[in-house]
């Protein structure tokens, strides 16, 4: 090993240092793209209001320091409904997705099943078309479910791309673990339960974060079919930060100061909205690339 | 040996029974499994199928109080009108407009970036970049469009560095020259990171010793990348590729939805808006459903297309 990076080095011509060079100095401008926004929205969501409202150029540090926007945020009762009405509908989904897209892989992921070619073109076919924005809201109107989270947690019930991952995960377990199950007398509901779900524990948490981090960060669906106060967190942030919302001021009578925070509570209701999806990332960062791959390369 | 002996009588045994003594096996043999995917096939027939049956409204004058079945038929009437609207014009023009962009720098920039990953060496450097790059992925639309709206506000931070360069400093977003820009810019900014994991594990895929050999033969860096790396994820990348062309004409509505103003109207209303507007918030069933089966047939036939060329030229389609 420290031989071979010996004889790189040796033959490392002037240009391809340069290209080196130029290749981190991208890379590090890239990273700093990245990451300025996100810096900028923690670094505004604690700055004072109208010392932040009269900066003009790079925000690089605080202006001012004041959490009032937090409390604010925390205390506002529309943002405190539509995070909880997020979590509603996590806590209706996510069992419903995570439970139907085991059951469909199980099944795509199956050998010596007769009609497997079948229903898979059955479901497949919903890839590549279907019935439009307007024929979905006119059937949910029709099964009256429009003006209900059931419209979002049965309309989104199952994503086939997150059942072709998990079945691609089914299909790299060792296939002797359940053919001696079989052997052994287990029906399939054991091998399922007690030998595949344990070992796709992995899975189910890349599962856990892709179908989390679409509600969490969904609004569409959540616009068209509720009504306002059954509206998630997304809808309430829209409000705040495209239509410009008045969040930020105080509306009570008994207030001594009248504190306003019409800039800063926007910064910290998207840090307030974004902090759970940062903190569960760098966890399961190990599980979804891996997730993403056996999705489409061609092998 | 064995095992050919075993399909050997697998295939005498399938012949001589009948169809009906099939079923019966591998009903016994799989039971649970179709048990179980009931409820899958239940929601892809209730909110897949039925809806696809839903399209025929385009080709009637639907009418909520008399359902989709007893409305009166009026043919192609509602694409005729499509097409002879003021609208039409401008909302293709804008779809196609957006894609072509999205495709011709969207498409290639995780690819670029895969192939500068690769090339670095120190992997502590590289992990930390991927992780900084994959994160714009996971915040939602509404977050990066309230963002955008902040950054290209005229004293914004964008505005700033115009300003230092000598240009004229102005509400970017209010712009109708700079929508496309913006749209497709903040789309590679949010997914560059996470559209490059698959160009790295294809890059992974390749054997190392062709690297060598190329090395042994002197070639240098660049002609490695270009004849050894490319060639290696060219398969992934016409699959990609094809399913890109799939939905060259679906510019989804909810960026643009958040994005665009009464300035911008003119540039950034697409297809996919325009079927919102008129359909949900005009309550014009019939003809934005129209509209919006057309749409999805272009795709499809662009789709095809893609799919039939690149079978052609390298034999690696789809489908």
């Amino acid at each position: 090993m420290k031989d071979n990076k010996n004889q790189a080095k040796v033959r490392q011509s002037g240009s391809s240092k340069m290209f080196d060079f130029c290749n981190y100095v991208f890379m590090i401008l890239l990273g700093i793209i990245t990451i300025y926004p996100f810096y900028y929205v923690v670094v505004a969501s604690v700055s004072d209001n109208t010392q932040l409202q009269f900066f003009k150029g790079i925000l690089l540090t605080p202006q001012g320091f004041d959490l009032g926007a937090y409390k604010m945020a925390f205390q506002n009762p529309k943002l405190v409904r539509g995070f909880w009405n997020t979590i509603k509908i996590i806590g209706l989904q996510l069992p419903v997705n995570i439970v139907l897209t085991l059951f469909c892989a199980n099944f795509l992921a199956a050998k010596n099943v007769m009609f497997k070619r079948s229903l898979t073109l059955f479901m497949m076919f919903t890839m590549y078309f279907g019935g439009g924005l307007i024929p979905v809201y006119l059937n949910m109107r029709d099964l009256g479910l429009d003006r209900s989270v059931w419209a979002l947690v049965l309309g989104n019930a199952l994503s086939l791309y997150n059942a072709i991952i998990t079945k691609t995960a089914i299909e790299g377990i060792p296939e002797s673990l359940s053919e001696s199950a079989y052997i052994d007398g287990a029906g399939e509901l054991t091998v399922l339960f007690k030998i595949i779900l344990p070992l796709l524990k992995p899975t189910i948490a890349v599962l856990i974060l892709y179908y989390g981090v679409a509600i969490w960060n969904g609004w569409f669906q959540a616009s068209i079919y509720l009504s306002n106060d059954q509206l998630p967190m997304q809808n309430i942030l829209r409000a705040i930060l495209i239509e410009n919302a008045d969040y930020g001021t105080s509306s009570s009578a008994g207030d001594v100061v009248a504190n306003t925070y019409t800039e800063t509570i926007k910064y910290a209701a998207v840090v307030i909205s974004t902090v759970p999806i940062i903190t569960i990332y760098p966890f399961l960062q190990k599980y979804f690339a891996k997730g993403v791959m056996v999705g489409a390369v061609k092998g | 040996m064995s095992e050919r002996k075993n399909k050997a009588v697998a295939v005498g045994s399938t012949t001589t029974k009948t169809f009906g003594q099939r079923v019966i096996i591998d009903w016994k043999r799989n039971k649970w499994k179709y048990i179980l995917l009931i409820p899958v096939v239940l929601y892809f027939l209730i909110f897949c199928y039925k809806p696809m049956y839903g399209i025929i409204i385009a080709f009637k004058n639907y009418k909520p109080s008399r359902g989709i079945i007893d409305s009166q038929w009026v043919g192609f009437q509602h694409f005729r009108n499509f097409f002879t609207s003021r609208e039409c014009f401008r909302v293709v023009k804008n779809t196609f407009a957006i894609s072509f962009l999205s495709i011709l720098f969207g498409f290639p920039a995780p690819i670029l970036l895969a192939l500068l990953l690769n090339e670095i060496k120190n992997q502590k450097f590289k992990r930390v970049i991927q992780t900084v790059s994959y994160l714009p992925h996971f915040v939602s639309v509404v977050i990066i469009c309230g963002l955008i709206k902040t950054f290209c506000l005229s004293d914004g931070v964008i505005n700033v560095i115009i300003n230092f360069f000598g240009g004229q400093t102005h509400n970017l977003l209010e712009d109708k020259n700079l929508f496309y820009t913006i749209f497709v810019g903040t789309d590679i900014w949010q997914g560059i990171g996470w559209g490059s994991i698959i160009y790295l594990a294809a890059i992974a895929g390749i054997d190392q010793e062709q690297y060598e050999a190329a090395r042994i033969d002197g070639a240098g860096r660049l002609s490695q990348i270009l004849h050894i790396t490319i060639p290696g994820i060219l398969p992934t990348v016409t699959v990609l590729f094809i399913m890109r062309m799939g939905s060259v004409l679906s510019v989804g509505y909810e960026k643009v939805l958040l994005l665009y103003n009464p300035v911008t109207y003119e540039v950034a209303d697409v297809i996919s808006t325009y079927v919102y507007r008129v359909g949900l918030v005009n309550a014009q069933y019939s003809f934005s459903t129209a509209v919006s089966l057309l749409n999805s047939v272009v795709n499809i036939v662009f789709l095809t297309l893609t799919n039939t060329i690149c079978n052609k030229v390298n034999g690696s389609g789809l489908f």
